[in-house]
């Protein structure tokens, strides 16, 4: 059940993300969204496993990406984004999962709203359909802490200036670039409605993020019309605000 | 045999503490749901029991909040793999509710506000199992955690603990639900690692 990848390459997004790039030689395939399971095992038999979701495209050459974000009490993630080299391997699980997946052949206007490093399976989906040479209207809205904490910005930027079908905005919820229009702050409705696709196209959606963070961006695209079924959601961490 | 990770130490949890297979603990409350938090006022909010043909039982908010309810101290396990231990829930039993019905199907189809739906043996609803729960920790069962009211099945994954239900469907064959059609496992017993389908 647990495949064997091989470190092939490692990235660091931010100061606290990393990208891990692995080969596994008996990888099925996957489907934008999937996530897997992975798991370190010390030398006198415990072993810890973590849910991560991958944020490549489906490709020929059975390589999974997948990116970690480092959490200060983390048990795996601080091995995952610190220790781990390239050439060592990794037992995964995956991929799993069937509801919060982009399909190649979606046709439908789309809508991702990541928060933080909840952008890594949005990433597999916009990857996806690049690679898949999709036309499907995409629009992404991702909020993050400061600019210094986007991922993939640079593949994001080159996307968004060559394709008019994939319209990107940023939102900042601690520090905004100089003279950005919006001051920082969280979410709110006069920003979804300005940066996502109106409800009457019927996009579907996909939110990824902290818990409190799709909290808030779910019920706002349900306020503005988008029906619930047409909100895919994936959420991580603990609830933030009280129990 | 696993792969041993160079350099992995792992931070372990105390001794005494057992956990199922590949669980970790947590003092937090993750969440997951597949869409948004459905918000049901109470005013509209009603739980019945039916056959797949009638219904066998309804109650509304107040009826409901009537039956003898109980405190229950349970661990719970998410498939997602934390755990967390001593939680403190207020819920009415399953056996409270099914009292007097009278059945031969072996399963049942938890349904949600929101379309959710899980699968279960009837079985593991009876004889002190399973509740529905109105309260964690001495309050109102927050909506992000499936209040007004969720079902409560602590021996299973915690995906079979429907939130926000709204009844409960008798099948005499098993059908899955929501996870359960998506690759998840149809039993799910945390103990022997019933993840995912073939497990």
């Amino acid at each position: 059940m647990w495949r064997v990848g091989t470190v092939i390459d490692l990235h660091d997004e931010t100061s606290t993300a990393r990208t891990i790039t692995l080969e596994v030689p008996d990888w099925p395939g996957h489907v934008a969204g999937q996530h897997v399971d992975v798991r370190l095992t010390a030398p006198d038999g415990y072993s810890a496993a973590r849910s991560y979701s991958i944020a490549s495209a489906p490709n020929s050459e059975k390589r999974v990406e997948i990116t970690v974000e480092r959490l200060p009490d983390g048990e795996v993630s601080p091995y995952l984004t610190q220790e781990l080299a390239v050439g060592d391997r990794l037992e995964l699980r995956g991929p799993i999962g069937g509801w919060f997946v982009w399909r190649t052949e979606q046709t439908e206007a789309i809508q991702l709203i990541a928060g933080g490093s909840g952008m890594a399976p949005l990433m597999a989906m916009i990857r996806s359909r690049t690679a898949f040479g999709n036309t499907a209207p995409f629009r992404l809205l991702y909020s993050v802490r400061e600019p210094e904490a986007i991922l993939y910005r640079d593949e994001l930027e080159k996307l968004s200036n060559q394709d008019r079908t994939m319209m990107l905005a940023y939102a900042y919820t601690r520090v905004a670039p100089r003279e950005w229009p919006r001051p920082p702050g969280r979410i709110d409705a006069a920003l979804i409605a300005e940066a996502t696709w109106p409800s009457k196209l019927g996009p579907t959606c996909y939110v990824c993020g902290p818990t409190p963070f799709v909290e808030i961006a779910a019920s706002l695209l349900s306020a503005c019309g988008n029906r619930s079924e047409k909100i895919k959601t994936e959420r991580f961490g603990p609830t933030g605000g009280k129990k | 045999m696993a792969i041993t990770s160079r350099g992995f130490s792992g931070r372990r949890t105390p001794a005494d503490v057992k956990l199922p297979p590949g669980q970790y603990l947590t003092t937090d409350f993750p969440v997951l749901s597949a869409g948004p938090t459905p918000r049901t006022a109470l005013d509209k909010w009603e739980f019945t029991i039916d056959d797949g043909t009638d219904v066998l039982r309804r109650w509304d908010w107040k009826s409901f909040r009537e039956l003898p309810a109980e405190t229950i101290t349970v661990d719970i396990h998410c498939v997602t793999r934390w755990s967390k231990l001593g939680t403190t829930w207020e819920g009415v039993s399953l056996d409270t509710l099914f009292k007097g019905i009278k059945t031969d199907a072996e399963y049942a189809m938890a349904r949600s506000y929101g379309d959710y739906t899980t699968n279960l043996p009837l079985e593991d609803l009876m004889n002190k199992q399973a509740w529905i729960a109105f309260g964690f920790d001495d309050d109102d069962l927050a909506p992000e955690h499936g209040g007004p009211a969720r079902l409560l099945v602590p021996h299973l994954y915690l995906w079979k603990s429907a939130k926000w239900v709204r009844g409960i469907t008798l099948m005499h064959e098993d059908q899955p639900g929501f996870w359960e059609s998506l690759g998840y496992h149809d039993y799910g017993d945390p103990w022997k690692e019933q993840r995912y389908q073939g497990d």
